[in-house]
């Protein structure tokens, strides 16, 4: 038991004092937040080109007025089109010509406009005069075919599901429209946290194994310490590592984002003209949108979620990474030869995260619920099912199995380990490790 | 005082391969065993059940009289012929842990580390990591970890391969200094010369079976042949090789191999009759690998040394 703290104490310290871990630690939340200034950079970036565009409206679509905006400015000629052509290259004159055509047919759905130019029409131009064209049809059109305006907006109708329990317990709110959303979201985070550190840290166990083999250290440590408590000694050591550099990270990415978001990129004026452009959305609507996903996240169950995660984390992190722990010990001197180990691990990893995507698509389906059951998988896929409030039957179920499978995979893990740490030269293959399996210590 | 270390029909097989086959033998306490034998008869096998690594098919083994158990380890110092450290972790870092892990208390394992970094110049190198340290500086801070705890017990598995012969030496002088302070040692090579020097008792194996064990001088002596060296200046009788036959000759010197029905004194007495200009005359005793080569014919003649 001494001897295990020990070798616990060793794993976490010398990694957690490693430069590469404290950079990676400070570094990502970092790297994070730079990466989301610079895409809100690009985003914002305004286009730089002014386009002069002269409108010739034929058909007098447009009441007299064209919205200008920076870089795209309109202007309403009379003259004839091959006139305004001829002025086309001046100096201070336009760059476009755009010819709005007589409507002759209200009641067709198609329009076409001209537009000339020698530059070719970029996608946002393109986008703006669409958008102005279309914006002044539609009044035209109401216009000249005497339609009531409020009656046209009445036709669009906003339909939001409301949904309540049927039974409602006492204490308990019966309304429960944004579960559904608020839980996909849930769990969509817990199953890729999974998924990541499974990777991540368990990646980590299979390079502190092949460390202390390659660096024939293992023997004598063995001599000491029971291989069993050297592995899960190991486990543990990193699995907290993981644990810091998560915490970590909980605190230091919102932080950091925060920061540059205030520093840089973030700028209000932007924000309004943003929320001003898409005028679709109705405060008050967004108001009460916010407050049933803030109703819907203290309605989940985090009583039965946050326990189970931490169960489902802790499992799934320890089958992964004693397997992975049996295949670092299986490996040879040459580190590239042994990474095709690695596959029969990342492929059941790979397709529980498809299968935690597709169950939150539908998490009561019969794949969601037999992959519950299947303890490779449920670790992925559970926590992300757990905001759907699953029966109570399942949720025990897999949990037993998912721990039954852990304890299973690290005594197995351990038989292996013990016999391939001390195999040097050449990687070991599968079979080997069968044998290992059942052979005697 | 029971053996140090006492093994019982020691069994191990490796799938087909038999490492160790029903091995038996004592160990006197305080002795320097040499265990012997060329590359994979099995004495890291056998080391590694010493040392509770792995644990034998069938058989027992017995440290100084009692079972081998999970307490022995603290009792026992290994240095691996796959030598290595933590090569990212602190020198005396390094050693505390190993110390600790042989069930060292921290301060006193820091007090006797220091020491032995001392004894080896290296206390200056404490907070140094063991990669920036030399090869021959990293091999004698592996040694240091092996004998910190201060085993009763030392097992030292081809001790000297990789060392210049500085080190060679430092580290031979201490295993002589600690064999005086009562601490046993199992020694193990496949160079048969570095035992005869270094060991007082050896235990010789090959394909995994136990050939001989014993003292080197008895062994020696009961491997004898009645080969004699002469050492001389000037003439020898001319009859001397149709009386004697001899198997070396040099310049100064001359093997002689007496058959069973002749003396060691007759033949000094002929020489002496003769006068010849007699320098030395010793019996000239077989060599380990000689008697090793002999016995392995002896036993198993379709086997032979590799």
């Amino acid at each position: 038991m001494k001897n295990l703290w020990l070798v616990i104490k060793r794993e976490y310290l010398t990694r957690v004092r490693r430069r590469a871990f404290i950079l990676a630690t400070l570094l990502t939340p970092l790297g994070l937040a730079v990466f989301i200034a610079v895409v809100q950079f690009i985003f914002s970036y305004e286009n730089d080109e002014v386009r002069r565009i002269a409108v010739v409206d034929q058909g007098q679509v447009f009441s007299g007025q064209i919205p200008d905006e920076k870089g795209l400015y309109f202007r309403f000629e009379d003259q004839p089109v091959d006139s305004l052509k001829a002025r086309a290259g001046e100096e201070d004159g336009y760059n476009a010509i755009l010819v709005i055509p007589e409507v002759k047919n209200p009641k067709s759905q198609d329009f076409r406009v001209q537009f000339y130019s020698d530059e070719p029409l970029s996608l946002d131009t393109e986008l703006a005069i669409e958008r102005r064209v279309e914006k002044a049809m539609r009044a035209y059109k109401i216009k000249t075919l005497g339609l009531d305006e409020s009656a046209l907006k009445s036709l669009n109708t906003d339909v939001a599901i409301r949904s309540q329990k049927i039974t409602v317990e006492e204490g308990e709110k019966a309304d429960n429209s944004m579960a559904g959303i608020v839980g996909a979201g849930i769990g969509m985070v817990m199953g890729f946290m999974m998924y990541l550190s499974i990777f991540i840290y368990g990646m980590m166990v299979m390079r502190s194994v092949m460390e202390e083999k390659m660096n024939r250290i293992v023997e004598v440590v063995i001599s000491s310490v029971r291989p069993t408590t050297l592995l899960l000694g190991k486990i543990i050591g990193v699995g907290a590592v993981g644990l810091t550099q998560v915490l970590a990270w909980m605190v230091l990415i919102p932080a950091t984002v925060f920061l540059v978001t205030l520093f840089f990129g973030f700028d209000p004026e932007a924000a309004q003209q943003a929320s001003a452009a898409n005028p679709d959305i109705d405060p008050e609507e967004m108001q009460s949108l916010v407050e049933r996903a803030i109703a819907g996240v203290m309605e989940m169950n985090w009583w039965v979620i946050i326990p189970c995660f931490i169960i489902y984390f802790l499992g799934g992190y320890f089958m992964y990474a004693a397997l992975f722990a049996a295949v670092g010990s299986a490996m040879g001197d040459d580190l590239g030869e042994g990474q095709s180990l690695t596959i029969p691990i990342t492929i059941p990893v790979i397709l529980a995260l498809y299968i935690m995507m597709a169950a939150m698509q539908a998490p009561n389906s019969s794949l969601a619920v037999g992959s519950s059951f299947i303890p490779l998988f449920a670790p992925i896929v559970m926590p992300a099912r757990l905001p759907f409030e699953p029966p109570a039957w399942q949720i025990i179920g897999s949990l037993v199995i998912v721990i039954a499978f852990a304890a299973a995979m690290v005594w197995l893990a351990g038989r292996i380990y013990r016999v391939g740490i001390l195999n040097y030269g050449k990687k070991s293959s599968l079979k080997d490790m069968a044998r290992w399996l059942f052979s005697k210590y | 005082m029971p053996p140090l270390i006492n093994l019982e029909s020691v069994r191990k097989v490796y799938g087909e391969k038999v490492a160790a086959n029903d091995v038996s033998f004592a160990m006197p306490p305080d002795a320097i065993l040499g265990l012997l034998g060329p590359n994979g008869a099995g004495k890291t096998t056998l080391i590694r059940m010493i040392t509770t690594i792995t644990a034998p098919d069938s058989g027992q083994i017995y440290f100084r009289g009692e079972p081998l158990s999970g307490y022995h380890p603290t009792q026992i110092g290994y240095l691996p012929e796959e030598r290595g450290l933590y090569k990212k972790m602190y020198v005396g870092e390094q050693l505390l842990y190993l110390a600790r892990l042989k069930g060292m208390e921290k301060n006193d394992a820091e007090t006797k580390a220091r020491e032995w970094l001392a004894k080896f110049e290296l206390e200056d190198q404490w907070d140094k990591k063991v990669e920036e340290l030399s090869k021959g500086m990293q091999q004698q801070v592996q040694f240091i970890a092996t004998v910190l705890h201060s085993p009763r017990l030392l097992i030292l598995d081809e001790p000297f391969s990789g060392l210049d012969p500085v080190n060679t030496t430092r580290m031979r002088k201490e295993i002589l200094r600690l064999h005086e302070a009562g601490t046993g040692i199992i020694f193990s090579t496949h160079r048969m010369e570095q035992v005869e020097e270094l060991c007082e008792y050896i235990v010789l194996i090959n394909h995994g079976n136990k050939i001989l064990e014993g003292k080197v001088s008895e062994i020696r002596r009961q491997f004898q042949d009645n080969r004699f060296r002469l050492e001389y200046d000037g003439p020898l009788p001319p009859d001397l090789l149709e009386r004697y036959a001899t198997t070396d000759a040099t310049p100064s010197t001359i093997d002689l191999q007496l058959r069973e029905d002749q003396r060691a004194n007759d033949l000094l007495r002929y020489l002496l009759d003769h006068d010849v200009h007699i320098i030395g005359f010793r019996e000239l005793l077989p060599s380990l690998n000689e008697v090793f080569i002999k016995q392995v014919a002896q036993v198993q003649p379709d086997l032979s040394p590799t």
